[in-house]
């Protein structure tokens, strides 16, 4: 993985809440063995329309969307399936962070298992942004701050681990291997 | 001093640290049991390949194909190739990598493949006590037996092949007490439908549920599983029942359950497991069972849900409401009952086991589906599909009109092209009424397996109470 130490784009923001995963990669796509080149299906049937002509009117096909790495959305983002085709798929389209008041536990995991950062806020910071769309704000991972136009900064919560493997561009596999002795040890207890 | 009283959940936990979780690093679980699948199994045997790993533990790893395998019985047997190429491709991929790394795989035409969460209980592998996992969000379903069953993402998947271990912080308890009875006519679908409506979709986040309660007690297990099964559209990862009496019995002479001395071993130390009198959940929520009416969904997420007998609610000013009404074809204030349906599914790892095809099968008989309607039929496994056609419910399902299938996830999530149309209606036993699940543009409407066959016979919304 890259290390992510900071962020800096503008926002895209999809502002429903209960966006699940089948509404990200749906489940048409998953015959897939590899990992790569999800990004054009991310949010196939909303960016699309039936004869797969973009929707002019989705956010992600609207000119001002190109470029942005940070999207914005509603409550529970990523909620249902535990498919990691998602985080796949929004990180092969080019966005590496979501903010959102609160994320599906499955989908937390699997993104920040692949360098893509879920940034919880409070409701105010929340509303705020998905009020203005496009707005540039800036993501300090060592910090765990989200820096607003304002100049005003908001803490978000990551743990200290997640943070560690996000500086450092580290998976937690190598963590894991380093602990077969205690591995073994609760097999032999069993 | 005595041990301060734990919770099913916290026992289940605790006996699975390898390491306990701190302020720097999550807790290190160990897992009992790794179920893997085709769809989010290839890109982790790819990373074990290019980090040069092996599978810690085989004997810990069972792989079945089920969601984007064919229901067609000459697509499964032969006769007919797979109709999607992509799917066939992973498909064989599974086969390679179960070869490659040594792990037993109920493969396509194996005689005890069906739905993973299915087969798990079915084949007396998961029991109480275990941790489960696999790459697949229903694991929950497993919760039924007394079991911490989660989904998890290919990563994991990934991690659990190499180290049989995931890094874990330890989740809060909720409590979902169900008091008094079901009533005739009202199933375990309507139940966790009813639950899942008053926690709302993400109301059990960051929690394991542990049901509980005389009504779950009076459960059969497979009514539990389908309570368990749909934890994770409460938003909770996990939703466990202890073991008692009925899971005991459930699990006596399974292929997979322990024998002889190592039953009586494994029954003491699963008499354990259930929370200790005066144990202390983070959240405690309550239901009462008589209350619960056949559920039907009327949106475009499992929380949108009334009963049968409803109108669509209103929420003004709520614009994501809207737009799922909008795609639904629903106008607030109108009642759900009698609007017409087009396809019946009944299947998934929620709603496709032995009772559940039972009781579908029992307000069809001697009744034909509406003129025009599709119905499927697809059983949980091969060994439910076996078990339902020595009672002869095939010849039941087949002459009221609907088609008899080869076990697999199918229409739940439309993998392998069992899809249902743009813009029609499907009322379905799956778990997820999200939009285009089903097929792009699919409007599915959630209900048990008696709803749904009362629904096929009149062609429209039906209370299946008329029809019993």
């Amino acid at each position: 993985m890259e290390p992510f130490t900071t962020l800096t784009s503008r926002t895209v923001v999809l502002p429903a809440s209960d966006i699940d995963t089948d509404q990200i990669i749906p489940a048409r796509f998953l015959t897939t063995t590899t990992r790569t080149g999800l990004g054009r299906h991310l949010f196939a049937d909303w960016r699309y329309d039936e004869h797969g002509t973009p929707r002019p009117d989705f956010a992600l096909n609207r000119p001002e969307a190109a470029n942005c790495r940070i999207l914005v959305a509603g409550r529970n983002f990523g909620c249902g399936s535990s498919r990691e085709h998602a985080p796949w798929a929004l990180i092969d389209y080019g966005i590496r962070a979501v903010i959102a008041t609160c994320f599906a536990d499955i989908f937390r995991t699997n993104a920040l298992k692949n360098g893509l950062l879920p940034v919880v806020v409070d409701d105010g910071t929340g509303g705020w942004l998905i009020a203005h769309p496009g707005v540039e704000v800036t993501l300090d991972v060592a910090q765990s701050t989200l820096a607003l136009p304002s100049g005003a900064t908001v803490t978000f919560p990551l743990e200290a681990f997640a943070r560690h493997c996000l500086l450092e561009g580290v998976d937690e596999l190598g963590f894991l291997l380093a602990r077969s002795a205690a591995i073994y040890a609760h097999e032999r207890r069993e | 001093m005595a041990a301060s009283p734990q919770t099913l959940f916290d026992k289940v936990w605790q006996r699975h640290e390898v390491s306990a979780e701190s302020a720097a690093t999550p807790a290190v679980l160990y897992i009992d049991v790794h179920l893997v699948h085709e769809v989010t199994s290839p890109q982790a045997f790819t990373v074990l390949r290019e980090r040069a790993l092996r599978v810690r533990r085989p004997d810990r790893t069972l792989a079945t194909m089920d969601h984007s395998t064919p229901t067609h019985p000459a697509q499964v047997f032969g006769g007919a190739p797979i109709a999607i190429e992509s799917a066939a491709r992973q498909i064989a991929e599974l086969e390679h990598n179960c070869a490659e790394f040594g792990i037993e795989l109920l493969a396509l035409r194996h005689a005890q493949r069906g739905i993973v969460h299915v087969i798990g209980p079915e084949l007396g592998l998961s029991q109480p006590g275990q941790t489960i996992v696999c790459g697949d969000s229903h694991t929950s379903t497993h919760g039924a037996l007394g079991a911490l069953a989660f989904g998890i993402g290919t990563t994991e998947v990934g991690h659990v092949l190499a180290t049989q271990c995931l890094l874990q912080r330890k989740p809060q308890t909720l409590a979902v007490n169900v008091a008094g009875s079901l009533r005739p006519g009202v199933t375990a679908k309507d139940l966790i439908l009813a639950i899942i409506g008053k926690l709302g979709v993400s109301g059990g986040t960051g929690h394991v549920i542990e049901y509980r309660g005389a009504t779950i007690r009076a459960l059969d297990m497979d009514q539990r599983m389908t309570v368990c099964n749909m934890s994770i559209e409460a938003g909770a990862r996990a939703g466990m029942i202890a073991p008692d009496e009925t899971t005991y019995a459930y699990l006596t002479g399974r292929p997979r359950a322990p024998r002889g001395e190592a039953w009586e071993r494994a029954l003491e130390v699963w008499r354990a497991l259930p929370t200790d009198p005066g144990a202390r959940f983070d959240r405690e929520a309550h239901l009462d069972a008589d209350s619960v009416e056949p559920m039907i969904t009327y949106g475009t997420n499992p929380g949108m849900v009334i009963p049968i007998g409803g109108e669509i609610p209103q929420r003004p000013g709520d614009a994501r409401f809207g737009e799922a009404l909008a795609y639904m074809g629903f106008t607030p204030g109108e009642p759900i009952k009698d609007r017409p349906v087009n396809v019946v599914f009944i299947g998934s790892c929620t709603n496709a086991r032995l009772s559940d095809l039972r009781g579908a099968a029992a307000v069809l008989r001697g009744r034909h589906i509406a003129p025009g309607l599709t119905m499927l039929v697809v059983p949980g496994s091969q060994q439910v599909k076996r078990a339902a056609e020595a009672e002869g419910l095939h010849h039941v399902f087949l002459e009221a009109g609907a088609e008899w299938r080869e076990s697999g996830c199918s229409m739940c999530l439309g993998m392998n092209g069992d899809v249902v149309g743009r813009g029609e209606y499907a009322i379905s036993t799956s778990n997820r009424n999200f939009e285009g699940r089903q097929g792009p543009g699919a409007r599915t409407l959630l209900a048990s397996p008696l709803t749904a066959a009362a629904s096929a016979v009149r062609g429209r919304v039906t209370d299946p109470r008329e029809l019993m």
